[in-house]
């Protein structure tokens, strides 16, 4: 057992946030926004380049080779860098085959009247069903809701899930399930990572009281907190993936590992993000801090391919 | 990253495992929690059956006598220990993890060779003479005066929380060799033997109604120069060195422990038709996610130690994890159970027993071998960079 990351994992780690560090700051995060659908098209196709959405695809059929626990490592610092566009459900549709490196993939479940997020982005669309997926052209002539929860996050409410061609069966659907809940909560633990950093830098430099807000311990212990939840789901978020890869052509699927680090996720998401907004005081209850966008795009994911409370159940049914 | 283990990893397992079938049939229940003289020797015993077979001082080095076990192998023998239901370390605790690994770093040959083989062998109990009364978190602050008298430390004052020191022959002890420097530049660190004269325990109960830990009144007991470990005043360097062997497995036992007290819920709420409410339910499943996300932060921590040597800030972050995961456990054990929570011994036989107790003690999680609030100042402090508050 060695559960650190290898020097490759790090290399990625590290190239990855370098790379979105420089690519995705605060004020070209806004400006994605802008563009249709909140999707940077160049920046989609420089991600696909390097082989972010092609992770888990065999090299001999032109991807990286690697597995869910290098998609976890990615899908964090994705969350970091807060990066708009429907990431999981593009590359859940890469890894699988069903669409090419650099297209624009969306997601809605098969059931009723429902919200679909980057509408007007999306070259395709996973409709995940109970007894299959199938892949189907992004519906036209529709109008974005108004006020979206997250600004960088648009969503269309359209009547019922559009059809299209089956590509997968109920063994993709748990596949499909299972893996975008593991990158939903990966990048929920990179979001609430960067609510950490973001916190506690304010707090090393705001000063009230004639002293540095982050010495005091009513502060401190506020953004400790945080980063205790989110080192224990990022250990979580790791640890599903593992085994995940390493129960591969296995059965059954690790799921009570996934559930579970789905739940200690969203929980340190949560904490993280509102700690941050909370140590900023008024500045960060306004649009203008990022503390918001982080917030909000990590509530967006609790809704990501199935809820907290859904997972919660599956875990007790584990039990 | 790898969660599966070695080939070696996987041979160390089995040994062990058909050692423990082979061992813990001929071993007795435990004795009774106050009665300290049978404690002594059941765990004694245990120690010497462990030396015997060679997994006493399982992350010691060969040259000490140690197993010199890989921190992962450490983490399947606390794993397996515990879930086959073996004794714990108990009395041997202080002696095997801080006293012995102390005086490994920084003791004399001649120490080494006197006081170590009694520790491994589980001969020889020690307890810890660290805290006072004034001194708690702060416990560079610590004022039991020693005076040096010829060859001898003269030492007056007042100790608590020492655990097993009605059965040790050994305490580590701070003392104050110099009252006029800085706080932390005046401490000497010694072995003081519990048979000399001027030792005054006093049991203090806990809020479970048991004796765990004791008093100790020092009235000019006259310790050895020779049984100094480290130089006189840098006791201090010489109390914290044992944070840097610190492996991430601390808390190993009490997790898995847990897990099975958890489990031990979800039968009960199924048998008394609580299982159908959403709430206990839900609960039940999101305390079990945070005891695996622990167990997978477990793993982290001991690989971070195989590789750097500790485990650096992850204890602190596991500890506070822990206890909350351990609250909310704790909390819905006593909605499920109701009334039954009222005796500490179970009369409904529904077997509230272990979870009525595992409550109270679990207020100690937050308190012991560091308080949260100390945990916390160490993960603002260390790991996200926040000035100390002075």
């Amino acid at each position: 057992m060695d559960f650190e990351l290898s020097e490759d994992q790090v290399a990625l780690q590290q190239e990855l946030r370098r790379f979105l560090a420089a690519r995705v700051g605060s004020e070209a995060r806004r400006a994605i926004g802008a563009q249709p659908g909140a999707v940077d098209r160049g920046l989609w196709g420089e991600l696909a380049g390097m082989g972010v959405f092609s992770l888990t695809v065999a090299e001999a059929d032109g991807g990286v080779g690697l597995g869910m626990a290098e998609a976890a490592i990615a899908f964090e610092e994705l969350g970091r860098a807060a990066v708009p566009g429907p990431l999981i459900s593009t590359f859940l549709a890469v890894a699988s085959g069903w669409v090419d490196g650099d297209a624009v993939v969306g997601w809605v479940p098969a059931s009723g009247a429902v919200m679909i997020e980057h509408l007007d982005a999306l070259d395709s669309v996973l409709v995940v069903g109970d007894d299959g997926v199938s892949l189907a052209a992004p519906p036209s002539g529709l109008t974005a809701v108004a006020r979206p929860l997250d600004p960088l996050t648009p969503v269309h409410l359209i009547d019922t899930a559009p059809s299209g061609d089956v590509v997968g069966d109920t063994t993709a659907v748990a596949r499909v399930q299972r893996d975008g809940e593991l990158l939903a909560a990966a990048m929920q633990v990179g979001l609430g990572a960067a609510a950490v950093d973001l916190g506690a830098a304010y707090a090393g430099e705001r000063t009230q009281f004639g002293k540095v807000i982050g010495g005091f311990q009513a502060v401190k212990h506020l953004l400790a907190d945080a980063q205790v939840a989110v080192e224990v789901a990022r250990a979580a978020v790791h640890a599903a993936a593992v085994e995940i890869d390493e129960a591969e052509g296995a059965a059954p699927a690790p799921m009570r590992a996934v559930d579970g680090a789905r739940i200690v996720a969203s929980h340190a998401a949560e904490r993280a993000t509102t700690a941050c907004i909370q140590v900023h005081g008024g500045i960060g209850y306004t649009w203008e801090l990022d503390a918001h966008l982080l917030l909000k795009r990590a509530m967006v994911l609790d809704v990501a391919f199935t809820t907290v409370d859904a997972a919660t159940e599956s875990l007790a049914a584990a039990l | 990253m790898k969660l599966r283990s070695t080939p070696e990893e996987e041979t160390f397992r089995a040994e062990l495992r058909a050692w423990l079938d082979e061992t813990l049939p001929e071993i007795g229940p435990p004795p009774d929690h106050d009665d300290w003289v049978a404690r002594r020797n059941y765990d004694s015993a245990w120690q010497r059956r462990l030396f015997d077979a060679g997994y006493a001082g399982i992350a010691w080095p060969t040259e000490i006598g140690g197993r010199g076990a890989t921190p992962s192998e450490e983490l399947i023998f606390l794993e397996e220990t515990e879930r086959a239901g073996a004794p714990y370390v108990g009395v041997n605790f202080v002696g095997l993890l801080h006293a012995g690994p102390t005086i490994f770093a920084e003791g004399t040959p001649e120490q080494k060779a006197k006081y170590l083989p009694g520790i491994l062998r589980g001969d020889e109990i020690w307890c810890q003479g660290f805290s006072e009364p004034e001194a708690g978190s702060d416990l560079a602050s610590l004022r039991t005066k020693a005076v040096r008298d010829g060859d001898h430390y003269v030492v007056t004052g007042q100790k608590i929380w020492t655990s097993h020191a009605q059965v040790a022959d050994h305490c580590e002890l701070l003392i104050r060799t110099d009252p006029d420097a800085p706080k932390h530049r005046g401490i000497t660190w010694v072995v003081m033997p519990m048979d000399l004269p001027g030792i005054e325990l006093r049991p203090l109960k806990t809020l479970l109604g048991v004796s765990d830990f004791n008093e100790m009144f020092l009235d000019e007991v006259r310790i050895p120069i020779e049984n100094r470990v480290g130089e006189e005043n840098d006791g201090w360097r010489v109390a914290m060195v044992t944070f840097s062997f610190e492996r991430g497995t601390a808390f190993v036992s009490e997790l898995l422990a847990s897990m099975v007290l958890l489990q031990d819920l979800v039968a009960i709420a199924r048998k008394r038709d609580q299982w159908d409410d959403a709430g206990v339910r839900r609960e039940l499943a999101t305390a079990a996610a945070e005891l695996d996300a622990l167990w997978a932060l477990t793993k982290r921590n001991v690989s971070r130690a195989a590789r750097e040597g500790n485990a650096g800030v992850g204890g602190s972050i596991f500890k506070l994890g822990y206890h909350e995961a351990r609250e909310r456990m704790n909390r819905v054990a006593m909605r499920l159970l109701g009334r039954a929570t009222l005796a500490l011994d179970d009369p409904t036989g529904i077997g509230a027993e272990d979870h009525v107790a595992e409550r109270l003690y679990s207020l100690s999680l937050s308190i012991a071998a560091g308080t949260s609030q100390i945990q916390r100042n160490i993960v603002g402090e260390r790991l996200l960079g926040l000035p100390k508050e002075r």
